[in-house]
């Protein structure tokens, strides 16, 4: 199993995540070998058994609906990097 | 009396309520020894000792009041007891970094609540512990800030994620820490210290406030240097809270521990999928021995099988990084952490989670992303949750025939700083036994059974069926009534 840089290029895409040349070319190499020993598990014949996504028996929450007092705005805010009229503020979203 | 920052959890906890020692001269000989170890073991990212301080003139005040029959309510379980607190696990006001330096000036508006059971219990907060960033690794190498230094070798890795907490406690800087386990992250470091460590049942204790790494992994789990001392602090952690979906309602048993060490009618199980060749020998030599010392004590020793183990590895780093990619979506610079500014916000996005995550983060997302991505989904992450379910039937299988499992914890002892550099394969198998647990979702608790030629410690892992913690800490507790690993001291 060995990722072209392009795949590498577009996983990062998808993920949001800027690298530089080197990085690109380390995760290809480290990528590749990661999903090569992974590949092992695709000799397994899996048919009829569900996945298991919670160890947890299956079970709703459920809670009463009512009001409760959360984070202040001040607070929620306090973390933020740009703070503008008690919203976050963020460059240009679309052109 | 042995030097007060060398005191057990019961120890203290009895010298405190009997007035022979009072908490500020406790937190004041952890503070010194932590002043005095810090600069060659690295264990803290925060330190807290102003509100170490008065959390202790606030727990004297209380003591003497009851003392004096003013205050006739009852006192806090561990009321003084100083404690640390693995980075990921967040305390209102304190910076919590999770060993990033996307959080490095991260404050939380609120608190874990398994902190905040312990607060309530009476504890003295006395810093933040160095972790892996975001508790991805097993050597602490992987923090943002530096490594961890292992108390017993100090050119040795603590283990991780929860390195920081292990050494700590190994190193006698504080009676207990807490820290978090979603493949291994406090069994080995604590196998890699000299300490003993459990990660509880998935669901036992709320992960409400743990900063979120692979949510049907993460464990919040204990480090202390005895089983009982590590119960003690079970009980407190473990419970129900509706502000965890995950949290399970299961009554939570009073440990009960007894002097007597005998171990009469508990079956004992051993994979022998867990002692394979590459493991160290006197890993496998003290594990073998330890059993054996369990089995004199009267367990009987069954052989168990657990076929799908060889592919717990492959399926874990597949399932934590696609969790972690989700996860770690939030890491956008627009309500919290670091921005590296741009014109446009897709690219600074990408630029923030480029300069803010360290090299093993970026791995892990990246894998992830692939593992969850289009044409590869059903393939990777699918077969991978399949594959998780016949490992978890290993479990339920086997614990219909011994009450315990017993392994190594890690294959060596710990290994070098540096030691597995940029081959992250070779680092993901120092999790091969491990693992397992939190793919089935079991408890798994580990303890010194023992030290290599080199002076390492060894430890064994006991794991147990869903909710059954009790037996692990009965097993554990035998074996340090009648063995003295746990109380050596690495010289420092």
């Amino acid at each position: 199993m060995k990722l072209t840089l392009e795949e590498v290029q577009h996983i990062a895409e998808l993920a949001r995540l800027e690298l530089t040349p080197e990085e690109e070319e380390l995760y290809q190499q480290q990528l590749s070998a990661i999903l090569e020993y992974a590949a092992r598990l695709q000799q397994l014949d899996t048919t009829g058994i569900a996945p298991t996504a919670s160890v947890l028996p299956p079970h709703s929450v459920l809670r009463v609906d009512e009001v409760k007092p959360g984070l202040t705005t001040d607070a929620a805010l306090r973390n933020a990097p740009q703070v503008e009229q008690s919203q976050f503020r963020v460059p240009p979203v679309l052109e | 009396m042995p030097e007060l920052n060398e005191l057990s959890v019961r120890q203290a906890v009895d010298a405190l309520r009997s007035g022979e020692i009072s908490s500020l001269d406790l937190t004041r000989a952890c503070l010194a020894r932590i002043d005095r170890l810090e600069p060659e073991v690295h264990a803290f990212l925060t330190r807290t000792s102003d509100l170490a301080l008065r959390q202790a003139e606030a727990a004297d005040r209380q003591l003497a009041a009851h003392r004096a029959g003013r205050d006739e309510s009852p006192l806090p379980p561990l009321l003084g007891l100083p404690l640390a607190v693995k980075d990921v696990l967040a305390l209102e006001g304190v910076r919590c970094t999770c060993g990033s330096k996307i959080l490095e000036n991260f404050i939380p508006p609120y608190t874990a609540t398994s902190v905040e059971r312990l607060l309530k219990a009476g504890v003295v907060v006395v810093g933040k512990t160095n972790t892996d960033e975001f508790a991805m690794g097993s050597s602490t190498e992987n923090s943002a800030y530096g490594p961890t230094h292992n108390p017993w070798n100090l050119d040795h890795v603590p283990g991780g994620s929860s390195g920081g907490s292990a050494a700590a406690v190994a190193s006698r800087m504080v009676p207990a820490a807490v820290g978090s386990d979603t493949g291994g992250s406090v069994r080995q470091p604590a196998s890699y210290c000299g300490v003993t460590g459990l990660k509880p049942t998935y669901g036992r204790v709320s992960r409400y406030g743990l900063v979120a790494y692979g949510s049907s992994l993460d464990a919040v789990g204990a480090f202390a240097r005895s089983a009982e001392d590590v119960a003690l602090l079970f009980e407190i952690i473990a419970g129900h809270d509706r502000r965890d979906a995950t949290s399970m309602d299961v009554a939570v048993p009073k440990i009960q521990l007894t002097p007597d060490p005998s171990l009469a009618g508990i079956r004992i199980g051993v994979p022998k999928e867990y002692f394979i060749a590459g493991i160290q020998p006197e890993v496998e030599a003290g594990v073998r021995r330890a059993i054996a010392q369990l089995e004199a004590l009267g367990a009987s020793v069954h052989e168990v099988s657990l076929p799908y183990t060889e592919y717990a590895l492959p399926v874990y780093y597949l399932i934590a990084p696609a969790e972690a990619s989700a996860n770690l979506a939030r890491y956008d610079g627009v309500r919290f952490g670091l921005r590296e500014p741009a014109a446009q916000i897709l690219d600074q996005y990408k630029r923030t989670r480029g300069a803010g995550f360290g090299p093993e983060v970026k791995r892990r997302i990246m894998l992830g992303t692939y593992a969850l991505s289009a044409g590869y989904y059903d393939a990777y992450y699918g077969q991978a949750q399949k594959v998780r379910t016949l490992i978890k039937r290993d479990f339920e299988q086997a614990f219909t025939q011994v009450d315990a499992i017993a392994t190594p914890v890690a294959p060596t002892t710990a290994f070098r700083i540096g030691e597995h550099g940029d081959d992250p394969l070779a680092m993901y198998l120092e999790d091969v036994f491990t693992l397992p647990t939190n793919l089935a979702g079991v408890p798994g608790l580990a303890f010194p059974v023992g030290f290599d030629e080199h002076g390492l410690p060894v430890g064994m892992q006991l794991m147990g069926a869903h909710f059954h913690e009790e037996i692990l800490f009965r097993l554990a507790h035998a074996y340090q009534q009648v063995t003295d690993w746990h109380q050596r001291i690495p010289i420092l």
